[in-house]
């Protein structure tokens, strides 16, 4: 499959106020996103996600390096033709009512204007607003206009959206709704990129993900390449033996209620603890083995810095 | 046609900004007020009225042109709206030209307004429809219509408040630099003079615009006026247009 966006070597700096002195916020970017993939781009707060989106979106220009949008200049409006975006924190026009906003967009995007009203009834539903369609914005919650925004960025029906933190703002119920809406567009054949710094989120969508951090991607790759399958250590909840025998299998972490939690870092000592468990005539209460996360991956990348 | 979506939305967005309606209310106090003025003077009444109401048309749609066309864009921008729009298909200079074209819009539509009351107060001491006073009006549009580009022009690379001076200074200067042909008279030739002939081409001239004085002393215009300040208007307004076009297609949206 080809790349759906290229960047190779972006920099670009900003000069604060009227201080001569420019602070680069991007030290060389280069990363690829290939059609059809949930792309995750994550980095803590500052890091230059968001500089990075405004770049590809044509918003600011950067310094140096290439970027390339369906093999052709982001500020091309025919690479815009295949392209949703959904900004962090949208801020729109609060006249509008929902369904009036979605029409405006739809005009600029140039959706035919027999289409219009069924395209943006579908949306609308999509995104969980059909009784809200006809209320003003500024009336709507921030987790209503981020749905709304989802909908203007599926719009013309584009071949990769961007979302800028996309699940900001939302309840729990919201975020699976989201996350199910990015998980039909890749089902759709869609490409999506992403930022979060919600590692969770990421883990649980993306195919691959890039990590920024102050401006250089410092890890990249398939998730299942990045997070390693190996059992860090595991998690075991037990009652009925008492805790002197079990200082020999790991770290006890905490006891209540009569159970003890323990943690296991010799994979071949969970066993022998498991008979020990069942010689004494013990109980089981919970066993998890903890493997690698992005989380780990992403603190150990930020802490190497 | 994507600038006639824009130019629309502006249009709808503009007529909500109370500024325009305290303005309105202003103008047509101006308007009204005009008939007490006439009460007052001795001599032509219907001159003073017609006066005052084309010199209320003229002062309040520049102060509408200034203060609405200064904030459009910079709003756009610091309520980062134009984030979503610039990642639509749609050039930087097709989002400029429809947001100028929305607030032409909203300009006429102010001026016509100001227009019919200014025609209900004249017709109340007249009772005939003062028709001659539209070309007056005309020119004054024309007038708005170049100030809008230089509203935008500034709001492209600054706040409302500068680009208010701005814009001010700009209609000031223009109402002011017929007074450069006098001085240039009394210079004595030499740098002085070229220098201040150079000014004297390069700053506005609003007076162009003017035919209020002859509309109301019903005097003739001199030959080739119409199409002179047409041609002025279209050409600095292009220009000016294009100035800001050219701003805005480099300017990052931090």
């Amino acid at each position: 499959m080809g790349n759906v966006l290229e960047l190779a070597e972006v920099r670009k700096s900003y000069r604060p106020g009227f201080i001569p002195k420019k602070r680069e916020v991007l030290k060389g970017v280069s990363f690829t996103v290939a059609a059809g993939e949930i792309f995750g781009y994550l980095g803590p707060n500052g890091a230059g996600k968001t500089t990075t989106i405004k770049c590809v979106l044509g918003l600011v220009f950067p310094d140096a390096g290439t970027i390339s949008l369906f093999g052709r200049s982001p500020l091309d409006p025919r690479s815009k033709d295949r392209l949703g975006f959904l900004p962090e924190n949208p801020y729109f026009y609060d006249h509008l009512s929902g369904r009036e906003f979605l029409d405006f967009f739809a005009q600029l995007s140039r959706v035919d204007k027999t289409e219009r009203p069924g395209r943006i009834d579908r949306l609308l539903r999509l995104v969980g607003l059909e009784k809200a369609a006809g209320q003003p914005l500024r009336k709507y919650s921030r987790g209503m206009l981020q749905r709304v925004g989802l909908a203007q960025a599926l719009v013309n029906e584009p071949e990769f959206v961007i979302l800028d933190e996309p699940l900001g703002g939302l309840d729990p119920l919201g975020r699976k709704e989201i996350r199910d809406i990015i998980l039909g567009l890749r089902k759709a054949g869609r490409t999506v990129l992403f930022t979060s710094h919600i590692l969770q989120d990421i883990e649980m969508i993306c195919d691959r993900v890039a990590i920024i951090v102050g401006g250089r991607i410092l890890s990249q790759g398939r998730l299942s390449d990045l997070v390693s399958e190996k059992i860090l250590f595991t998690e075991i909840t037990l009652a009925g033996v008492d805790e002197a025998s079990l200082a020999d299998f790991g770290d006890r972490l905490q006891t209540r209620e009569g159970r003890t939690l323990l943690k296991v870092f010799d994979e071949t000592r969970v066993q022998p603890l498991l008979d020990l468990v069942r010689e004494r005539g013990g109980r089981i209460h919970a066993l998890v083995p903890r493997t690698q996360t992005l989380e780990d991956i992403f603190v150990d990348t930020v802490a190497r810095r | 046609m994507t600038i006639l979506v824009i130019a629309r939305h502006t249009f709808k967005e503009a007529v909500r900004d109370r500024i325009l309606y305290l303005l309105l209310f202003f103008s047509f106090l101006s308007i009204v007020l005009a008939r007490v003025l006439a009460v007052l003077t001795v001599g032509d009444r219907v001159k003073v009225v017609k006066d005052v109401c084309l010199a209320s048309i003229a002062f309040f749609g520049a102060l509408m042109a200034i203060l609405i066309g200064t904030g459009l864009v910079y709003k756009e921008i610091e309520k980062r709206t134009i984030f979503t729009l610039i990642s639509k298909p749609l050039r930087r200079s097709e989002f400029l030209l429809g947001k100028y074209l929305g607030l032409v819009l909203t300009l006429a539509a102010m001026v016509a307004a100001m227009t019919v009351i200014s025609l209900a107060v004249v017709f109340l001491h007249t009772f005939t429809l003062e028709i001659q006073m539209l070309p007056a009006v005309f020119f004054i549009f024309l007038e708005l219509l170049l100030l809008t580009a230089v509203a935008v022009l500034f709001s492209c690379f600054s706040t409302p408040i500068l680009s208010s001076l701005f814009a001010l200074g700009f209609y000031l200067i223009g109402h002011f630099s017929w007074g450069l042909d006098t001085l240039i008279r009394k210079t004595p030739p030499g740098i002085g003079r070229t220098l201040l002939r150079v000014l004297d081409a390069v700053l506005p001239d609003l007076e162009n615009f003017n035919i209020k004085t002859e509309v109301v002393q019903s005097l003739p215009l001199p030959p080739g006026f119409g199409l002179g300040a047409a041609g002025y208007a279209v050409v600095y307004t292009a220009f000016v247009l294009l100035l800001a076009v050219l701003i805005f297609r480099r300017r990052d949206f931090v």
